[in-house]
């Protein structure tokens, strides 16, 4: 058995608490844009209220990760494993937060029947899960081919940002009444932008987790 | 001793082998010692850390079945190569051990020791001596008012500060510290660690040490030894954060050694 046996099982806790919370705000990023497709009001509210349980799980992590440091003084691999767990959990947060300002859209926009279809926008919120699961997956799995693969997506999804939001603000004109929810969705557009960008910033993390090497995947 | 040279390497040891009789303690050694740096030497019990550091005053030779070969050259001279006046080379190359050992003799004389065997005399040139080796080790304010006082009667931390200013009295260039804190308390343990990062603007200091936090505050470079062969040198910053060699990692890590 490893001298460190217990170090260990601590930094695999460490891990499966991460990964228990980036599930919980994959769920609640899902639950969002539902709750926005079938402009239901109950749903948003519930993906706000579960952000406490959210930021809870990140203060757990976070207390964890410094006891650790604390009574371990981890090096090399150890302390890349610990620093990446607490900078991963802060982007997983961040995503919980931007499920959370997604319910607060539907909200603002109410029961208001859309003006047009709402098509691209899932499609788009599509993407930037899968960005999401395969970061994560990377981070499970230490997988720098599956950071990379992650990260050449944020373009994509760049692209689709911009050609979504200058298709929406093309609306107002013609459709004055509805300039509030062509705003928020606007907005949306925007969050799942950020949500790609978290994504990478995850896949980033696994790189450096791996190789001790810090990369930016966006250029 | 011959001039130093220009370089920035005080010792250049190349395809260092070391004999015990039959056992083959150090593996072709090649290990450059940077001037004004503290190195670090780290390693499990037995890897040949504290041999290596005995070979760089040539302490190793009171061992009786001691054999060499290769190169240790220092400030250009290979000490091996040629008949080495022992006591001219440990001038320039001062040792600490892992516990303070004074001499039985007064804290005055204790610093006065190597500069007498090197010659020196005069009280005034003596007394200039001791007071800057006791204040470069921050122990003067401690002692200055019982210099004639024994040793011995010191706290364990006081007598290792001692045992350095004793070693510095003679100004050394290099300064060897065998474990020189493993036999103090914390607080002791903090005060000879500042004491290095001092000193390293002065020295070139060359420490083994089993505590790896230790390594990784006061060295520049760090090298891992195990079972004879250096393994890895590097940057501390570089063993400590992302080390080359999975065995360095492994013993970094507590997972083997």
């Amino acid at each position: 058995m490893s001298a460190r046996a217990n170090f260990d099982n601590n930094l695999k806790e460490l891990k499966e608490m991460l990964l228990e919370m980036a599930h919980k705000s994959e769920q609640a990023m899902k639950e969002s844009m539902v709750a926005l497709l079938n402009q239901d009001m109950d749903k948003a509210k519930k993906v706000i209220d579960g952000d406490n349980e959210i930021d809870d799980m990140e203060d757990a992590i976070n207390n964890k990760a410094l006891l650790l440091i604390a009574r371990e003084s981890p090096v090399a691999t150890d302390l890349r494993k610990i620093s990446v767990a607490l900078k991963v959990s802060s982007e997983v947060e961040r995503l919980a937060d931007i499920a959370v300002n997604i319910a607060k859209s539907t909200l603002q926009i109410g029961n208001e029947e859309y003006f047009k279809d709402i098509i691209d926008i899932p499609k788009m919120m599509g993407m930037a899960l899968e960005m999401v699961s395969e970061s994560i997956t990377a981070y499970y799995s230490e997988d720098i081919e599956i950071a990379k693969k992650c990260a050449e997506k944020d373009d994509a999804v760049d692209n689709m940002f911009g050609d979504l939001i200058q298709e929406l603000l093309s609306y107002i004109p013609k459709n004055p009444n509805a300039t509030n929810q062509i705003i928020q969705l606007s907005f949306v557009c925007r969050f799942i932008e950020r949500i790609a960008d978290h994504s990478t910033n995850i896949a980033e993390n696994v790189v450096y987790l791996v190789t001790g090497k810090r990369i930016n995947l966006n250029e | 001793m011959s001039a130093p040279t220009l370089t920035r390497q005080v010792f250049d040891i190349r395809d260092l082998n070391l004999w015990y009789g039959d056992h083959h303690a150090l593996k072709n050694i090649n290990f450059p010692i940077n001037k004004k740096e503290v190195t670090a030497i780290i390693g499990p019990s037995g890897c040949g850390k504290s041999t290596f550091i005995k070979t760089l005053n040539l302490m190793i030779n009171m061992v009786p079945s001691v054999k060499m070969t290769g190169e240790i050259n220092f400030n250009g001279q290979n000490i091996l190569g040629e008949k080495m006046d022992l006591v001219e080379l440990r001038k320039h190359v001062g040792m600490v051990f892992q516990k303070g050992n004074p001499f039985p003799q007064s804290i005055y004389d204790n610093v006065a020791y190597g500069p007498r065997v090197h010659g020196i005399k005069k009280k005034k040139h003596l007394d200039e001596l001791v007071i800057k080796s006791l204040m470069d080790v921050a122990l003067w304010e401690e002692v200055k008012d019982r210099l004639t006082a024994p040793a011995l009667g010191l706290s364990g931390g006081q007598q290792q500060r001692l045992c350095i200013a004793r070693a510095l009295a003679t100004k050394p260039d290099v300064l060897l510290m065998d474990e020189p804190t493993s036999a103090l308390d914390p607080i002791s343990t903090l005060k000879i660690e500042e004491l290095i990062l001092e000193l390293k603007e002065k020295y070139t200091i060359v420490i083994v040490t089993h505590n790896m936090q230790q390594a990784s505050r006061v060295s520049n470079k760090t090298a891992f030894f195990l079972m004879g062969e250096l393994i890895e040198l590097d940057s501390t910053s570089t063993i400590f954060s992302n080390p080359n060699d999975s065995r360095t990692e492994g013993y970094i890590t507590g997972r083997f050694g």
